[in-house]
C-alpha cells in the first residue's frame, strides 16, 4: 500500500491521470491489485467500478501476479506469416502453460502480443526487455534458458 | 536563448564526426540493431579499441533501414568516408576494427557500401538496389546521426523549418503546408493543411494537438523506427503546427510496446526544455507551448483519433461519431488536431525546404514520399521511404530484393488488418492513395507484408479477422458481431467445413459493415475478406468444394507422410513428434499415425535435407476427418 500511495501522490487527482497510475502501478508490482484500483478510484474521484471498467479495457492490465519474467511472443502479422504459431507452441511446450498463464513455480508468465514493431526480424520473441529476432523453434529452449 | 548561437557548436560536433581528427564509430542501436545483437556488438567494439590502445568516439546511431542485414556499424577514419559494415557479429567488429583502424585494410568484404562515392573497391551505399530508388524525407536523419544528441540534428539543417515558421503568421503556416500536397500518413490520408486550417478557425481554446505514435497495425514500424531514430523531427513538426494551430499543449500518444521509442522522447523533449524549445515564449516569439507523453496501454483502436482523445481523457478508448469532427470538439471539448508520426516529421521537412521542394516528388494527388516497413517474405526486409507513384514491383523485386528461397511471389498486403491483399499480377500498380484504394486495398500507415506461395489467402483473412475480432472494442454492433461471424465463417472454411454460401454471406457481411460500422476498425474489418475473394476466388473455392488447401497452410487440409525408401530411421521426428504420432525400429523407416498426428509440421522441419523422407500432402479431406457434430 505505501508504494501505491508513493505512485498517488505524484498524481493530480485528475480522471487523465488514471491510466499513467495504472501503467506505473503495474510497473512496479507486475499487476493492478484490487485494492490500487480502489485507492486509485478515490484519488481520481471515480468509483471503483469505473476504474474496473477502464483497466479491463487495456489488454497492457494484468490483475493477476506475474512471473518473475516475462515471455512475450508476438502474433502479429509478419510474425504470423513467417511461422509464430509453431513458436508459440514451442514455448507452451517448454514452460508448461499456455498464453496468459504464469508457471506454478512463479518464473515465467507467457503472453502475446499484437506486434513488438521488429517486423523485419520476424518471428519475434521477448524475453523481460531483449528482444529476440529470427527465432527458430529449436532455438526457444536456448532463449529461454539463457534468462534464468 | 536563439539557435543561432548552438548553430555553430552543433556544426562542429557534426565535422567532428564526419571530418575527425581521430577514428569514429557509428553503431546502428535501434530495435532491430539490438535483437540482431548491436548491443554485443558495441560492447566487444569498447573492449577491441582498449585492447588496441586506439583512441576513437563511438556513437550510437538509429535505424537506416536494412534491418536484414543488422547489427550495422559505420567507420569514419580521418582523410576516409564514413564506410557502413554489415552483419556485425562481437568477433568480426573485432576482426574489422584491427584491420581497418591498425592495418589500413578497409576489408570490403564486410562492407555494405561507403557514404558518398565508391572507394576501395566497396559499392557507393546509396547506388544499391535497396537504397537507389529511395528519397528520404521524414527518414532523412534516420541511421545518420545520433538520435540523442540533439547537435547532430541541429547541424543537419534541424530547427530552421522552425525558426522560418515563427517567422511567419500561422495562416501562412498554414497556406505553405497546404500548398505542399501533404496528406495525413496515418492511413486515411487526409489533406493536412486542410485539417490545421479547420482547428486554426475553430472557436474555443485552449486547443490541443496530438501525436499519434500508437501504430497499432501489427506489422507495420514505420513510427518506432523514426522516433528511436531522429525524434526531434517529429517534434520540431508538432511545434510548427502548435504554432500554426494556436495550440497551447502537445500530446503524444506512444504505445508502451515501444520502450526505446520512448526513453529517445522523453530525453529529447527535455534536450528541447533545455533550450528554450518548449515553455513560455519560445524562440523569443511570444508563443508559448508544451508538451507531454501518454502511453497506450496495448488496444488497437485508441489508434483511431476519437478513441484516442477518450483513452488521454482517462476513459475507456471507445470512437464516437463525428461529427463533430476533432477540430471542433476534441479533448474535453476543445478543438483538437491529430497527425501521425511521419505527417509530422514530413511537416519539419517543408519548413525547412519549401513546399515547391516537397509537391516535386510524387504523383498527381499523392505528393511526397511515403515510408514503408517491408517485412514478411521478402529478402531485404526492412524500413523503406519511397517517392509516392512508385510500383510495387520496384518496391519488392528492386528495393526489396524479391523473394527467398527461389519461391514465388503471391500477393502484398497492404493497410493492415483494414487493408487488402493485391496480387501478383498487378505488381505495376503505382503507390499512392487512389490507385491502392481503387484495388480494394489502401495504403494505411505504410506496413507491406509479402506472402509467397506458402500462405494460403483464406487463411490470411481468417488471421485478420482473428485479430480485428479480439480488438474490436464491442460498442457498435455492426463491429462486434460482423467480426465474429466472418471469424466463424472463415475458421471453418480453413477447417473444410465451407459451404458454397458462404462466399455471399461473407460479401453480404461485409458490405453492412463497411456501411453500418461507428470506426474504420470495423469499416476496414472485412476488406482482408473481400480482397482476397476478389482476387484469390479459386483459393475459396478449392478450400469449399475440394477441401484442398493448394499453399499446404490450413493444417485441416493437409497431411503429413513419410516416404519409406527415403527414411533411413534416424529417429529424430519421431522424438520431435508432440503427439506421439511417429513410430519405427531403429534404422527401419518410420510411419505416421495420421489418427493421432496434430499436423504441426514438426516433422517436416527436423527431417535432414539429405534424406527428405517427410513430405506434406493434401489430406483425404474432412471425409478422413470425423465431420464437427452439430
Ligand atoms: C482502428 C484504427 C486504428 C488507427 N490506428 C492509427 C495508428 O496507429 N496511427 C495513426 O497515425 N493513425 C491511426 N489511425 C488513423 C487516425 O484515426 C487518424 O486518422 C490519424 O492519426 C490522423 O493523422 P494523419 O492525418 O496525420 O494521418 C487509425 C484509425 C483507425 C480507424
Ligand atoms: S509482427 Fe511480430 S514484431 Fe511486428
Amino acid at each position: 500500500m505505501q508504494q501505491i500511495s508513493d505512485i498517488l501522490s505524484f498524481h493530480r487527482a485528475d480522471r487523465s491521470d488514471l491510466i499513467p497510475i495504472l501503467h506505473e502501478v503495474q510497473s512496479r508490482l507486475g499487476y493492478i491489485p484490487p485494492e490500487a484500483m480502489q485507492a486509485a478510484a478515490d484519488h481520481v474521484g471515480m468509483s471503483a467500478s469505473e476504474v474496473y471498467g477502464v483497466a479491463t479495457f487495456y489488454s497492457a492490465f494484468k490483475f493477476k501476479p506475474v512471473g518473475r519474467h516475462c515471455v512475450k511472443a508476438c502474433r502479429g502479422t509478419a510474425c504470423h506469416v513467417k511461422g509464430s504459431e509453431k513458436i508459440l507452441a514451442e514455448i507452451e511446450k517448454a514452460l508448461g502453460i499456455k498464453d496468459g498463464d504464469t508457471s506454478a513455480d512463479g518464473e515465467y508468465s507467457l503472453e502475446t502480443v499484437a506486434c513488438l514493431g521488429s517486423c523485419a526480424l520476424a518471428p519475434v520473441l521477448v524475453v523481460d526487455e531483449r528482444v529476440y529476432g529470427r527465432v527458430t523453434p529449436a532455438r526457444v529452449k536456448s532463449i529461454l534458458r539463457g534468462e534464468r | 536563448m536563439n539557435l543561432s548561437g548552438l548553430r555553430e557548436q552543433a556544426n562542429n560536433a557534426w565535422k567532428a564526426v564526419n571530418e575527425p581528427s581521430r577514428p569514429q564509430v557509428l553503431v546502428g542501436q535501434a530495435t532491430c540493431g539490438e535483437a540482431s545483437g548491436a548491443g554485443e556488438v558495441n560492447h566487444s567494439i569498447l573492449e577491441t579499441l582498449k585492447r588496441l590502445g586506439i583512441e576513437a568516439d563511438v556513437h550510437s546511431v538509429g535505424c537506416i533501414g536494412a534491418c536484414y542485414c543488422e547489427p550495422l556499424v559505420d567507420i569514419v577514419k580521418p582523410g576516409a568516408p564514413r564506410i557502413c559494415y554489415h552483419s556485425m557479429t562481437p568477433a568480426l567488429v573485432s576482426e574489422l576494427l584491427e584491420d581497418y583502424l591498425v592495418k589500413d585494410n578497409p576489408r570490403p568484404d564486410l562492407a555494405l557500401g561507403v557514404w558518398g562515392e565508391s572507394r576501395f573497391g566497396i559499392p557507393a551505399l546509396f547506388e544499391l538496389p535497396m537504397f537507389k530508388p529511395q528519397m528520404r524525407i521524414a527518414l532523412r536523419n534516420a541511421g545518420v546521426i545520433d538520435p540523442e544528441n540533439m547537435m547532430h540534428y541541429i547541424a543537419r539543417g534541424g530547427y530552421t523549418g522552425l525558426e522560418r515558421a515563427l517567422k511567419m503568421a500561422p495562416e501562412a503556416v498554414i497556406a505553405e503546408i497546404e500548398k505542399s500536397g501533404l496528406r495525413g500518413r496515418g492511413g486515411a490520408g487526409f489533406s493536412t493543411g486542410l485539417k490545421w486550417k479547420l482547428c486554426r478557425q475553430a472557436k474555443g481554446s485552449p486547443k490541443y494537438i496530438i501525436c499519434n505514435a500508437d501504430e497499432g497495425d501489427p506489422g507495420a514500424f514505420m513510427d518506432r523506427d523514426l522516433l528511436e531514430s531522429d525524434p526531434h523531427a517529429v517534434l520540431e513538426g508538432i511545434l510548427t503546427g502548435a504554432h500554426a494551430m494556436g495550440a497551447a499543449e502537445g500530446i503524444i500518444y506512444i504505445r508502451a510496446e515501444y520502450p526505446l521509442a520512448i526513453k529517445r522522447l522523453v530525453k529529447a523533449i527535455s534536450q528541447m526544455r533545455d533550450i528554450g524549445l518548449l515553455g513560455k515564449n519560445i524562440l523569443g516569439s511570444g508563443f508559448d507551448f508544451d508538451l507531454r507523453i501518454v502511453m497506450g496501454a496495448g488496444a488497437f483502436v485508441c489508434g483511431e483519433e476519437t478513441a484516442m482523445m477518450n483513452s488521454i481523457m482517462g476513459r475507456r478508448g471507445t470512437p464516437r461519431p463525428r461529427p463533430p469532427f476533432p477540430a471542433e470538439s476534441g479533448l474535453w471539448g476543445k478543438p483538437t488536431s491529430i497527425n501521425n508520426v511521419e505527417t509530422w516529421a514530413c511537416v519539419s521537412a517543408i519548413m525547412e525546404k519549401g513546399a515547391d521542394w516537397f509537391s516535386s516528388f510524387g504523383t498527381e494527388k499523392s505528393k511526397g514520399t511515403k515510408t514503408f516497413s517491408l517485412a514478411g517474405k521478402i529478402n531485404r526486409t526492412g524500413l523503406i521511404e519511397v517517392p509516392m507513384g512508385i510500383t510495387l514491383q520496384e518496391i519488392i523485386f528492386g528495393i526489396g530484393g524479391g523473394i527467398p528461397g527461389g519461391k514465388s511471389l503471391k500477393a502484398v498486403q497492404t493497410g493492415g488488418p483494414s487493408g487488402g491483399c493485391i496480387p501478383a499480377s498487378m505488381l505495376s500498380l503505382p503507390v499512392d492513395y487512389e490507385a491502392l484504394t481503387k484495388a480494394g486495398s489502401y495504403i494505411g500507415s505504410g506496413g507491406m507484408i509479402v506472402l509467397d506461395e506458402d500462405n494460403c489467402m483464406v487463411e490470411t483473412a481468417r488471421y485478420f479477422l482473428s485479430f480485428t475480432t479480439s480488438e474490436s472494442c464491442g460498442k457498435c454492433v455492426p463491429c462486434r458481431l460482423g467480426t465474429r461471424q466472418l471469424l466463424t465463417i472463415l475458421t471453418d472454411i480453413t477447417q473444410g467445413k465451407g459451404k458454397p454460401q458462404d462466399i455471399p454471406a461473407i460479401l453480404g457481411l461485409g458490405k453492412s459493415m463497411r456501411q453500418g460500422s461507428l470506426c474504420g476498425l470495423g469499416q476496414g474489418a472485412p476488406n482482408p475478406a473481400m480482397t482476397t475473394i476478389a482476387y484469390f476466388r479459386e483459393e475459396y473455392d478449392e478450400h469449399i468444394n475440394s477441401h484442398v488447401c493448394r499453399a499446404g497452410e490450413c493444417r485441416a487440409l493437409i497431411s503429413y507422410t513419410i516416404i519409406a525408401e527415403r527414411c533411413k530411421g534416424c529417429a529424430i521426428c519421431l522424438r520431435a513428434c508432440p503427439s506421439a504420432a511417429i513410430t519405427g525400429e531403429k534404422g527401419k523407416p518410420h510411419v505416421i499415425d495420421i489418427s493421432k498426428c496434430s499436423q504441426c509440421g514438426n516433422c517436416l522441419d527436423v527431417c535432414p535435407k539429405k534424406f527428405n523422407a517427410v513430405v506434406k500432402v493434401p489430406a483425404a479431406g474432412p471425409a478422413a476427418v470425423p465431420a464437427a457434430k452439430g
